[in-house]
């Protein structure tokens, strides 16, 4: 007995003497949300993605200034203006010891596009893939698609063989009807971190995958995440030192960060554009006292109603700073961004009045606004905000602030676009602005899917023609100016009011460095503890 | 006797029906489910897939007949979330909201009894009043607000206990996790149960004290202290004894309270139990979730209700006169 406990003794000893190079460093963080699913396939949503793109790969990924670079894909190229060539990176194995090859990447395409998937629309952008060889592949487009490997960045690669033996060659729908399938519960990725252990919404433990194919900033050996929804605690939590990171934090938490030792707010400006928007295509408002006739419909209405909007005041009152006012549709980040047009429509609450009055409103109207108040950073603040400075023309707007699934049911296309006027955010994720012109400031139209998200259904016939132009047009040079051609038009027409890019809001311990990318992803690359 | 057990059963059952009519129905209006699990490129045709695959475009009727049929068998569908059987995901929390439930219930009783008992022999000395005083906090104090006092003293300012979670947990019979075993489980429990128990525990006190003081003034305690017995035979064995019937039946009922409103406190300490996973079902509309949930304490109360009733009976002969009559 004796014995063997010196045996066992020495050879935990021995043990330790081997992995003592290799120091654990944990990480531990927090988000207020959870991973509903370990499937890549089955849901399209920022956190989810987010995560998971620690663990799968696509063919490119994001760098941390969210510039495109070789990811699964060492190299691509046009063969013709439908064709792409991909020449896939070698040597890579996905953490259960399977070779990656050209036969999971079709996988992946065909597996994306099965029915319970909700990547269907980026699976949707290739036509056909052929296999060249074990490493290169050629991608067919249904037309021209200048921006198609960005939209590969979420499009995380499975392997083939490990999900034909585990009976997970479907996405694990979004149905809850089918009981999900073994991906929603194990994964298996090419990428830096391997899933431990998942209790959904408890706790997600995940390991450094040690035979990753690319050396990385990060030094992490383990990172824990826990979903905490409490604001309160989730601040708690990361001034007491259980936690190195936890996002989002309150705005008004930010002081309170600053003033305690060890940590610190980490805040950056989101790639997401906060917007009105009215509805300009109904003859009679849906919640209005003017009966007859749509307001919305008049330019100097709109005008009026931009030109009431004291964004710099929303900016320092409400949002404490923290965000920048907007005068375009899309962020910075995006490629299509023009500084020139971002110039913010002037507060003038004056002419406003007199624009009113020009209308046919010298006394304003009354209108409601929808407004989520659980989605964007104090998103019914603002609205509470605006009403105020509306009011101060004459217009009265009643703000109907709700939680988000009773938002999004009324406003969107499933509630009929059941709305007059609202608020909403945006960040296109393929960071391009072909994804805003094609979905929000398109016309409605429901055969070619193409904006979908109008919700007002502000319609321009030759943006309609610019925003189709620019999702197949190759040169970039003449697409960034059809762009800012489309966007210069909205401008001009004040089809939607812009208000901000909101900020994104961090709270770090000073024992840890990240990168903040500016669509809120946390990307364990770039995690480094000291 | 059979036929009050009867009679007592066939009410349970009305009102589980009605429990579950009303869980059922009131989720229906919560919100649309199926906007919460699809993302933004979900085309109208997939939307109505889902709507119909759901069953939510069936007659209102159909669909709580299904509801409850499934219910019977233990069946409450596939959380819309998690993609897994909603009994599945509650088996794994009721570890947890059990555990931190039975420590808060001992909490409790373990110093809501003796302070109450104290409180009543020594009503007027100083210890007394503050104690009375002390537990006046307890109860006017709302849960969240003790929750958030007690993270930020002994979690965040003296750093001696953590602030969310559970800790290390041990899987014991394969199916059960506890933090029964592990340091840091242990310290876990403590700010929570804590929080938790301070309602039960003031209320148990003062249940106790006003009891105690009622029987004290009876006429067989005056007759024991007459017959010269020693005081502390007075108080624990005459007195006490008397005082703990009532006690025991709120106790009762005090646990099922304690499992159905462990909801605040575990959102606040991030507890992964029943209450958190109810928490965050209502906020992604997890309509298979709340309506297991509710039914499932429902059926808590109702069960502990009917003991209590039976018992009764049992045991007061007063009842059965009533009845028969």
């Amino acid at each position: 007995m004796k014995l063997r406990t010196g045996l066992l003794a020495a050879v935990a000893a021995a043990a330790i003497a081997v992995a003592a190079p290799v120091q654990a460093k944990e990480f531990k963080f927090a988000f207020q949300g959870d991973l509903s699913s370990l499937d890549p396939h089955s849901l399209n949503e920022s956190f989810l993605l987010g995560t998971l793109g620690n663990i799968y790969e696509g063919l490119v990924l994001y760098d941390e200034n969210m510039q495109v670079i070789p990811g699964l894909a060492e190299s691509w190229k046009t063969v013709n203006p439908t064709t792409w060539e991909f020449k896939l990176r070698k040597g890579v194995k996905f953490h259960g010891g399977q070779d990656f090859t050209a036969d999971d990447v079709i996988f992946t395409w065909q597996r994306a596009g099965s029915k319970g998937s909700d990547q269907k629309t980026r699976a949707g952008k290739i036509k056909n893939i052929t296999k060249v060889d074990d490493y290169t592949i050629l991608v067919e487009t249904p037309a021209p698609n200048p921006i198609l490997v960005r939209d590969l960045n979420f499009l995380y690669i499975m392997d083939k063989e490990w999900s034909e033996a585990n009976g997970t060659t479907n996405a694990t729908s979004a149905t809850g009807d089918d009981k999900g399938n073994f991906a929603n519960l194990n994964a298996n990725g090419t990428g830096p971190f391997m899933v431990k252990s998942n209790q959904a919404d408890v706790k997600t433990v995940m390991v450094r995958n040690e035979n990753y194919w690319k050396d990385i900033p990060s030094n992490v050996t383990q990172i824990d995440f826990t979903p905490i929804k409490e604001a309160a605690t989730r601040v708690a939590a990361l001034v007491s030192g259980e936690l190195d990171l936890v996002y989002p934090v309150p705005v008004q938490d930010w002081q309170r960060l600053e003033e305690s030792d060890g940590v610190k707010p980490l805040a950056g400006p989101e790639a997401r554009t906060i917007f009105f928007g009215m509805d300009q295509s109904r003859d009679e408002l849906l919640y209005s006292n003017i009966k007859g006739k749509n307001p919305f419909k008049d330019i100097k209405v709109r005008q009026a109603m931009a030109h009431a909007l004291n964004l710099d005041a929303i900016k320092q009152k409400v949002m404490r700073n923290a965000a920048t006012p907007a005068g375009l549709m899309v962020a910075p980040q995006i490629n299509g961004f023009n500084e020139a047009l971002n110039l913010p429509y002037p507060y003038d609450p004056e002419k406003a009045k007199a624009l009113l009055a020009e209308a046919g409103y010298p006394d304003g109207f009354e209108v409601t606004i929808d407004c989520p108040n659980n989605r964007y950073v104090n998103d019914e603040k603002i609205c509470q905000a605006a009403a105020s400075m509306w009011a101060k023309v004459g217009v009265k707007v009643n703000v109907l602030a709700q939680p988000k699934s009773k938002y999004f049911g009324k406003v969107l296309e499933t509630g009929g676009y059941d709305t007059s006027f609202y608020l909403l955010g945006w960040t296109p994720g393929t960071m391009d602005s072909e994804n805003v012109l094609s979905s929000l400031i398109a016309c409605q139209n429901k055969e070619t899917k193409r904006g979908l998200f109008n919700l007002g259904n502000y319609c321009n016939p030759k943006i309609d023609e610019l925003s189709a132009a620019v999702g197949s047009e190759t040169d970039q040079d003449k697409r960034n100016a059809m762009i800012s051609e489309a966007f210069d038009i909205l401008k001009n027409e004040y089809g939607y009011l812009p208000i901000h890019q909101q900020p994104l809001s961090w709270g770090v311990s000073d024992r840890v460095t990240v990168n903040q990318r500016a669509d809120n992803v946390l990307d364990y690359r770039y995690v480094v503890v000291k | 006797m059979i036929s009050f057990v009867f009679k007592r059963l066939l009410q349970s059952i009305v009102v589980m029906l009605t429990v579950a009519l009303i869980a059922f129905s009131m989720f229906r209006y919560v919100g649309d489910p199926v906007n919460n699990m699809v993302g933004q490129d979900t085309t109208d045709e997939e939307r109505a897939a889902l709507t119909e695959q759901l069953g939510l475009n069936d007659p209102f009727i159909v669909q709580y007949g299904r509801f409850v049929l499934n219910a019977i068998q233990g069946d409450f569908g596939t959380s819309y979330k998690y993609r897994r059987p909603v009994s599945e995901l509650i088996l794994e929390r009721l570890s947890a909201t059990l555990e931190l439930s039975f420590v808060s219930a001992i909490l409790a009783l373990g110093i809501g009894i003796p302070c109450g008992v104290y409180t009543a022999l020594r009503s007027k000395g100083a210890l007394s009043r503050s104690i009375m005083t002390l537990s006046l906090v307890g109860v006017s104090l709302p849960t969240f607000l003790i929750g958030i006092l007690l993270i930020l003293l002994f979690g965040v300012i003296l750093r001696w206990l953590p602030t969310f979670g559970r800790g290390d947990v041990v899987d014991v019979f394969g199916w059960w996790t506890t933090g029964f075993l592990t340091i840091s489980g242990l310290k876990s429990l403590i700010l929570p149960s804590i929080t938790l128990a301070l309602f039960q525990m003031t209320l148990i006190m003062r249940l106790v004290r006003a009891e105690m003081l009622e029987v004290l003034r009876t006429d067989f305690v005056k007759f024991a202290k007459a017959r010269g017995l020693p005081d502390r035979a007075v108080h624990f064995k005459h007195a006490l004894k008397n005082t703990l019937v009532p006690v025991i039946t709120i106790t009762g009922l005090q646990l099922g309270s304690l499992i159905a409103f462990a909801i605040i406190t575990e959102s606040v300490f991030q507890w992964p139990g029943m209450g958190l996973l109810f928490v965050q079902a209502i906020a992604d509309v997890d309509i298979p979730i709340m309506a297991a949930y509710l039914v499932l304490i429902a059926f808590f109360f109702v069960v502990i209700n009917m003991v209590v009733d039976i018992l009764y009976y049992a045991v007061d002969p007063r009842l059965r006169a009533d009845s028969d009559s």
